[in-house]
């Protein structure tokens, strides 16, 4: 039984988390966040499992919720006893029932011809969604009222904590259901179709039928995710099956590290989080999204997830320790040059976006400064360069430090043979 | 003796240029059948025809009398003929047990099974342990396929060839840059799990080749030649202008 502790201990997280962060703007976003986990899921299944970039994911996310939407509005009409509970289901089969439909297509081809047919498909959708405007609403979107469905267990799910718990609910489900999946010889061979996807062929697979069904699973999941979004904001809008939303879910599956079943989780957290906080913060927080891509991809390509079990080891030897002086001394480097680059980038948004409407003169990091003054671009030009030289003259002492640890590890493991599982 | 596989009249071009000129041969059933030849014979094309990785331009391939010629590779593993490459060509990120597990899922009939946990298959893992053994890795068990050793590489190479019982095996180089004691070695291997099936090779290693086969075909710019014992292959005059000559130089 000792695998059912993760479990356990994730389904206390989901029921104790709004207790911890009970207020209703965080209640909302831990929703958000739900929805962006199982959607993050299902996109890794496709690129993290099986090896296919789509640039059009959001399109099974988007139509899965509007047809949710649309479901609601016919079922409180037709005054069926239907909860909302059930909502997502009918995303989910709207998601695949598309994915069926586009897969079929799409998955005839793998790498480039794939991650280019889905782009085409986004775009098709995306750009329909503009003119069909009795099913996408135009720009208004559709909207529903989920208090007008039948009551489940007593519970209208007008109050957003009951909301949260029927995506926790549903958030549990898919996790446990997706991670199940990968352990199945399905799950094996979409990971064998990643590696090589010739030699599938001569141990009797079709790579192309393990494209497809790998698809057609993982829009049903993000149908899912789009039913359960359509229930928290009860409005669906263009914006929702566009290409904005198909990066956003790479952004997250990446920064959470693609490599790990537990990556996109963890993206689907930072990312929701960043989106909703920082947006209140600046202006320019769409920039701070790409260079945080752009970082990850160049410094830390196994994401999140990846960094974390790369001191997972370590940890678990009790070496951590020989990193720590290191991580020390880089850390007010790196601290510096971040200031520095943020200063930067909210100075030029001031000057560029905002001097002529609002005046130069704003607050930074809670003080006072005037953009159109050399004061505070000198500083911040001289922190980044200070930073960054600093960084690199002081990096050595990470390498160095972790030389330490793999010798320190190895050294352990020929005096302790590890037992062989 | 029953044929198991047949070639007839088999012709592949790319573009105007022939590479196979009209081969014809049968195999045997249990025979282990050896195809020589100089670099650029079309030894690997001919492999690709039979294997489904090339369709053929004209002619047929007849698998246990059944046409195989112009399906797609899985379809011709599926009917029992499993190959191996000449460039080591398995999972390299994932373990020897997985890559092994892979190869015996789809024989063992789970075919796309995402219902049913991996680790609960007492069959998968039992012929993947099988395996293990008998391609010598079981000490190399969880280690990623692409940081094992060449010779390593090679053996596994075979195993996941092997791995879902096909009747018919198919392996291209299987000694290829290996030192004379490793060659040695997976000759061994190769008598052993090819036993009581049907084997046919392309080899360079003449040792090898005429240690194992029970006969030889000499392959010369998309021709057959000469196909005999290889006592008498090594006799053949037009083999040893062609080919055997070439070699001793």
């Amino acid at each position: 039984m000792r695998s059912a502790w993760p479990w356990l201990a994730l389904a206390a997280l989901f029921a104790v988390a709004p207790h911890v962060f009970s207020s209703g703007s965080s209640l909302t976003m831990m929703s958000v966040m739900g929805e962006m986990i199982i959607f993050a899921l299902s996109f890794n299944m496709l690129l993290g499992q099986t090896g296919l970039l789509s640039f059009g994911h959001a399109v099974y996310f988007g139509l899965g919720g509007f047809v949710a939407i649309h479901a609601m509005n016919a079922l409180i009409h037709a005054k069926t006893g239907a909860p909302v509970v059930i909502v997502p289901l009918i995303g989910g089969a709207a998601g695949l029932m598309f994915g069926i439909l586009f897969g079929w297509i799409s998955t005839k081809r793998a790498g480039l011809v794939f991650s280019m047919i889905s782009l085409g498909l986004g775009e098709l959708v995306s750009s329909s969604s503009y003119i069909l405007r009795s099913f996408f609403g135009g720009e208004e979107g559709i909207t529903t009222n989920r208090t007008k469905m039948a009551p489940f267990l007593g519970h209208k799910f007008g109050p957003q904590i009951e909301v949260y718990y029927l995506v926790a609910v549903w958030c549990f489900i898919c996790i446990a259901a997706m991670y199940a999946l990968t352990r199945t010889p399905f799950g094996r061979m979409c990971n064998a179709v990643r590696e090589n996807g010739e030699r599938v062929e001569y141990v009797g697979y079709s790579a192309q039928t393990i494209r497809f069904i790998a698809f057609a699973i993982s829009t049903f999941f993000a149908g899912i995710a789009g039913g359960l979004t359509a229930i928290n904001f009860e409005i669906m809008n263009s914006q929702q099956l566009g290409a904005q939303q198909s990066s956003l879910v790479l952004l997250m599956s990446y920064i959470g590290g693609i490599g790990y079943f537990a990556g996109p989780i963890v993206g689907a957290i930072i990312v929701t989080f960043l989106q909703i906080t920082l947006s209140d913060v600046t202006n320019a927080w769409q920039l701070y999204f790409g260079l945080l891509f752009i970082g990850f991809v160049m410094f830390a390509p196994g994401g999140v997830a990846g960094w974390l079990m790369l001191h997972r080891e370590a940890m678990l030897k009790q070496q951590l320790w020989r990193l720590a002086p290191a991580y020390a001394t880089v850390a007010p480097a790196l601290a510096a040059s971040f200031v520095g680059a943020v200063m930067l980038i909210e100075l030029a948004e001031r000057q560029l976006a905002l001097a002529r409407s609002e005046g130069s003169v704003m607050r930074l990091f809670g003080f006072e400064v005037d953009a159109s003054s050399a004061g505070p671009w000198a500083m911040a030009l001289v922190l980044i360069c200070v930073g960054v030289a600093a960084t690199r003259l002081v990096w050595p002492k990470v390498t160095d430090a972790w030389g330490a640890v793999h010798v320190a590890l190895r050294a352990r493991k020929e005096a302790w043979p590890s037992p062989s599982r | 003796m029953a044929v198991a596989l047949s070639l007839i009249d088999l012709q592949k071009s790319f573009g105007r240029t022939p590479i196979i000129r009209g081969v014809s041969l049968d195999v045997d059933a249990r025979e282990r059948h050896a195809i020589i030849g100089p670099n650029g014979a079309g030894k690997s094309t001919l492999f690709h025809l039979i294997s489904g990785r090339l369709k053929p331009t004209s002619g047929e391939v007849r698998l246990n009398g059944d046409r195989i010629d112009g399906l797609p590779p899985y379809a011709i593993y599926r009917r029992g003929l499993a190959r191996s490459f000449q460039i080591t060509n398995i999972f390299p990120k994932m373990s020897v047990y997985e890559n092994l597990r892979c190869a015996t899922l789809w024989s063992l009939g789970h075919k796309y099974a995402f219902w049913t946990p991996l680790d609960r298959l007492g069959d998968v893992r039992e012929q993947a342990e099988w395996l293990m053994e008998r391609i010598g890795l079981s000490a190399r068990r969880d280690v990623p396929a692409g940081v094992l050793t060449y010779a390593e590489q090679r053996a596994l190479e075979i195993g996941v060839t092997i791995g879902g019982g096909a009747d018919v095996v198919m392996l291209d180089e299987p000694t290829a840059g290996m030192n004379a004691g490793e060659s040695k070695q997976a000759v061994d291997l190769i008598r052993q799990v090819t036993e009581g099936k049907t084997l046919i090779m392309v080899e360079h290693d003449m040792d090898v080749v005429f240690n194992l086969a029970d006969r030889i075909s000499v392959l010369v710019y998309g021709r057959i030649i000469a196909t005999d014992t290889p006592a008498r292959i090594r006799e053949n005059k037009d083999v040893r202008e062609a080919y055997l000559g070439q070699a001793s130089q």
